[in-house]
């Protein structure tokens, strides 16, 4: 299956702000993460410190994906 | 009313949007772009990213669950992008018949903000720029 993983504030830096990755079926938000930080290794020290979200709802690392999500690793926040 | 905008957040009129003759009480909680970061150092300007598919939905979700545990209507505004130096990057407005709960609501508000609303706040220093570190 293929997800859209969008990245924001630092890890888009680190990393891309948008990209595509092709996944194996029951594939977990955790493995896109991998998957992401495999190519732009600059992103695994924030690991501890990143939510993941999946179609625009915070979400469990070990939810499972499905084709045509819409995937976002999210940095600590810092709004207000 | 929630909005998520990228020109300068107009509080009285935030604060009309939820007038009613029914409240007693108006609290304003305004968070203004401050000229120094937590370590000091001066600060010229801050930029905020959003993810705006996903804020929306969770800043009404944050304005819902505030209505449903106190007797309040509110209204809150987040500007993104470029925010000179003190001009409102949020403000949250609670009304409600008696101070208590408008305070409260809007305490609940501003914090849930910060706990959860994904938006990123980009501290422009005179000798560059750091997101703003977990915890800080």
């Amino acid at each position: 299956m293929r997800v859209i993983i969008r990245c924001f504030a630092q890890l888009r830096e680190l990393a891309t702000d948008r990209t595509e990755l092709q996944l194996s079926d029951g594939a977990t938000l955790d493995d896109a993460w991998r998957k992401l930080a495999e190519r732009h290794a600059g992103i695994e020290p924030h690991r501890p410190y990143v939510r993941a979200a999946r179609n625009g709802a915070y979400a469990a690392w070990e939810q499972p994906l499905a084709d045509g999500d819409r995937v976002a690793f999210l940095p600590p926040v810092s709004g207000g | 009313m929630t909005r998520i905008i990228d020109a300068p957040i107009d509080v009285e009129a935030l604060e009309r949007s939820i007038a009613s003759v029914q409240d007693g009480a108006v609290v304003t909680f305004v968070g203004r772009a401050r000229d120094h970061a937590d370590d000091g150092r001066t600060v010229v300007e801050l930029e905020y990213e959003v993810y705006p598919e996903m804020a929306e939905t969770v800043l009404d979700e944050i304005v819902a669950e505030a209505q449903r545990r106190w007797p309040v209507t509110v209204a809150v505004a987040h500007r993104h992008g470029l925010v000179p130096l003190g001009e409102a990057a949020v403000a949250i407005v609670a009304g409600s018949a008696h101070r208590g709960d408008a305070y409260e609501a809007n305490r609940f508000v501003i914090e849930a903000i910060k706990e959860r609303l994904p938006i990123w706040k980009r501290e422009r220093f005179t000798d560059g720029s750091e997101w703003k570190r977990p915890g800080a």
